[in-house]
């Protein structure tokens, strides 16, 4: 099929077009120079603006702990409905959308990527049938390999290759993307119903510390020349005074520095830039981050903001969802302890009036305004845990104008709105920053080549928004900007129009995106470890474990030379 | 008034959340017999269903709504109603007055689980026996019955007033069990015999058992001996156990359960 879209306003940063008039043009699914315009259909997007299609970096989609959530909430669901329609199916889901409406809803919204974060490797095979239901997007998910055993143990034997051998099989027998770590250590302890106090506390057992396991797979990462960085989730997450783990997490890594590309993202941070000592004195401990992000070049962030809604949380951190239990009096589910890493979830309100929530609320937005380079800072609400994705639309109206976060700022409580930055903080998103924080830094940090750009060459996702920015004043005028980034006028998925003014005219499926690691040498004793701990301790066999590659309805590998 | 009169034996559930005051004000008669069911998997309109008589009032607080014979297949009558009448001269299905926000049904005979689910005010009266889940909340969510008033005259089944936050639950009859479960607030009156488990993680809020019950769970200690109690200002004479619970919870409802009815229960006099 060919296409061309005419007159756009076109945002790409990746190739530094900002708000330029001009056409794109399709043709096999991909960005062409130029086609045959008798020959092509034409998308007239005359006072549009045309982006690429969105890349979220952090959501939970798929897995066992997100179908989990589901089965907890049914209340969540039956006031969230979505009828069937010639083309799409029936669903449901506010915060934990069944896995079609979550295909359906990031496809109104013009989004075409998503990155399903935290996959426990037993459940690899659940993962990817949940990825093979969800359509319109092409996905990839990361396996959590920062508390398993092999991992852990070769790290503190100071065996990298071994340990990048073990990794590189881990990948691919669970059809995995990028290196995720939760909680480092900790969610080792929590099976044994402990935690780690900070990145310098030895997990129980393994005589290591947090650090050097995020020190030890960053290294692994970088030996492996996978596509994206670490993905890490640090200790403490929620707690007041985390600030400083954050940092320090960051920090621990900064000599392993590749040139100048980022050697670790550290994912929803709003989550890990609390101060203060306990929920009485907790603030906002945005700034410093900011400052010190400000002045590296070797991390990437993602905001993990939360909107006032009512939510779930799930998380691979099983610590922290029994704190949040024991704050909230909710019903919880302590899930996947029995593999290779934890879970838990927890449902959750945030509440304008409540100070600790409402600081929340600032430190997302502070932490995206105050750290200055839009390429280090992404676009997330670590869907569910901070609010549904469906929130994106409102969140970039924050972003983009001051008067939205002052109506807002209004509404909350008091001693939060006395001591948020945001008041001081001028800033307002421009369209180009909206779109590195949305599609093309995403595409960037992940390093999906053929994503979150308009070059030639690249993937035909492009979203078409309903906005006008000569005729509209963006800051001005937040709902207009809700409203657009609410419903694409036209979302384009390889190459073909999927939705059209928040309808869906056409299902397609999306690609799951894997890394397929090459090795430069055979690991045999690797696999013959392996297999040997397989029959001692293992619930399936060694055969059974990995993932086939036809196992995934439409596979897309990403192949590398790695170094060992 | 406005009657509706079942045209043929149900044999599949009707889903009829549009038999409502609300919906039925400012409507002709043709425009209620338009409105639309499920009858199973088919939707019908109304008029499909019932044979629809009398006069409508466009006022909602007039609006009058009688049903007759047997709708015991008929599911969410009177849903979400805020004002006006339903009266069933028969039994009713499931769901019955979910959500109701004001107004009354009175039902002559039994009714099916669910009555008066996530009900936030508004009366319901139910003559006959009634199944399980009486002012509960939907499943999963913590938000039970908040205000109103409803009155069985026979037996209810179990879980009755789960997650209650607010309002009066008066059963004249026998109930199951767990009667009161994560109460929250309000009051749940049993005049007959309770088999069991009641107010089980309740944190609030009052239950008060006239009748025999088995026991009372262990989480709840006993706190004195009442002569009476106080029902929305009407006085009930005891002697009454007053317990408090549930424990496990950190609770503080307080749980009532008479005295002369329960002789195996003397063994907690020693603890007071």
């Amino acid at each position: 099929m060919r296409l061309i879209v005419k007159n756009g306003y076109v945002y790409d940063p990746l190739n530094s077009v900002d708000g330029e008039r001009m056409d794109i043009c399709v043709k096999d699914g991909k960005i062409v120079e130029k086609v045959d315009e008798r020959k092509a259909k034409i998308i007239d997007a005359f006072g549009m603006v045309v982006m690429p299609g969105g890349v979220d970096i952090h959501c939970h989609i798929a897995g066992s702990e997100v179908n989990a959530g589901r089965l907890l909430r049914p209340e969540d669901h039956f006031k969230d409905i979505e009828a069937k329609t010639a083309i799409t199916r029936s669903g449901v889901g506010h915060s934990i959308p069944s896995t079609f409406t979550t295909g359906y809803r990031y496809a109104r919204m013009g989004y075409t990527t998503v990155m399903n974060p935290s996959m426990p490797p037993l459940e690899a095979r659940h993962t990817h049938e949940e990825l093979n239901d969800t359509p319109m997007v092409d996905k990839a998910t990361y396996p959590l390999l920062g508390d398993w055993w092999f991992v852990l143990e070769y790290l503190r034997d100071g065996q990298f290759k071994e340990c990048a051998a073990h990794v590189a099989w881990m990948i691919d027998a669970t059809k995995g993307y990028a290196i995720k770590i939760v909680n480092p250590g900790g969610l080792e302890a929590w099976g044994f119903g402990r935690n780690v106090r900070d990145i310098n506390d030895p997990v129980p057992h393994f005589n290591l510390t947090p650090k050097e396991i995020v020190r030890g797979l960053c290294r692994v990462n970088h030996l492996l020349h996978m596509p994206h960085t670490i993905h890490v989730h640090t200790n403490n997450l929620g707690k007041p005074g985390n600030y400083a783990t954050a940092l320090e997490t960051m920090k621990c890594v900064e000599n392993l520095n590749n040139g100048d590309k980022p050697v670790i993202h550290i994912t929803h941070c709003q989550f890990s830039a609390f101060k203060g000592s306990d929920w009485r004195t907790m603030e906002s401990g945005a700034e410093e981050i900011a400052r010190y992000v400000n002045r590296r070049k070797h991390v990437t962030l993602d905001m993990g903001q939360v909107v006032f809604t009512d939510t779930t949380t799930m998380t691979a951190d099983g610590p922290f969802q029994y704190i949040l239990y024991q704050l909230t009096g909710n019903k919880w589910v302590n899930h996947d302890v029995e593999t290779e890493t934890s879970s838990g979830i927890v449902p959750f309100r945030y509440r304008r009036k409540s100070y600790v929530h409402a600081t929340q609320w600032s430190i997302g937005l502070e932490l995206a305004l105050l750290i200055e380079d839009p390429w280090k800072i992404y676009l997330t609400t670590d869907h569910p845990n901070g609010a549904p994705f469906t929130t994106y639309p409102r969140i970039i109206s924050w972003l983009m104008s001051r008067r939205a976060r002052k109506r807002t700022m209004e509404k909350i409580s008091r001693r939060a709105q006395r001591r948020s930055l945001l008041p001081s903080i001028n800033r307002e998103y421009s369209l180009y920053e909206v779109a590195v924080a949305t599609r093309a830094g995403t595409a960037k940090a992940l390093g999906l080549k053929q994503k979150g750009h308009l070059g030639v060459g690249a993937d035909a996702d492009i979203a078409i928004y309903n906005l006008n920015p000569d005729q509209v004043d963006l800051a001005k005028k937040p709902k207009a900007v809700r409203r657009a980034f609410q419903t694409s006028a036209y979302t384009i998925k390889g190459g073909e129009i999927v939705a059209i003014n928040g309808d869906i005219v056409k299902s397609v499926e999306g690609n799951t995106i894997w890394v397929d690691v090459k090795l430069s040498s055979n690991p045999r004793t690797v696999v013959s470890d392996l297999k040997r701990r397989f029959r001692e301790y293992w619930t399936v066999e060694y055969e059974n474990y990995p993932v086939p590659e036809d196992y995934l309805t439409a596979s897309s590998p990403v192949s590398v030379k790695a170094e060992v | 008034m406005i009657t509706l009169r079942p045209r043929h034996r149900f044999t599949v559930p009707v889903d009829a959340e549009c038999i409502t005051p609300d919906s039925f004000a400012d409507k002709s008669i043709e425009e209620i017999a338009a409105l639309q069911a499920w009858e199973g998997n088919r939707k019908r309109v109304l008029g499909d269903l019932f044979k629809i008589e009398g006069e409508t009032s466009a006022m909602q607080e007039k609006v009058s709504i009688h049903i007759f014979e047997d709708v015991s297949k008929v599911r969410r009558i009177g849903a979400g109603m805020s004002m006006g009448e339903i009266v069933v001269e028969g039994s009713a299905g499931m769901h019955l007055g979910e959500g109701m926000k004001g107004g009354s049904i009175t039902v002559s005979g039994d009714a099916g689980s669910w009555a008066g689910c996530m009900m936030s005010g508004g009366t319901l009266e139910i003559k006959g026996d009634v199944g399980d889940y009486v002012g509960a909340p939907y499943r999963g969510s913590t938000k039970g019955m908040g205000g109103g008033l409803i009155v069985v005259h026979g037996n209810a089944g179990n879980e009755v007033g789960c997650f209650m936050r607010k309002g009066l639950i008066k059963v004249h009859g026998n109930i199951g069990q767990f009667a009161g479960v994560h109460m929250k607030k309000g009051t749940i009156f049993v005049e007959g015999k309770c088999e069991g488990r009641a107010g089980a993680e309740m944190v609030g809020g009052k239950i008060i058992i006239c009748a025999y019950i088995p026991s009372v769970l262990p989480t709840f200690t006993i706190d004195t001996i009442k002569p009476k109690v106080k029902v929305n200002g009407e006085v009930i004479l005891g002697p009454f156990y007053q317990f408090i619970g549930d424990l496990a919870d950190n609770g503080n409802g307080k749980l009532f359960v008479s005295q002369t009815k329960n002789p195996h229960l003397k063994f907690y006099e020693k603890y007071l």
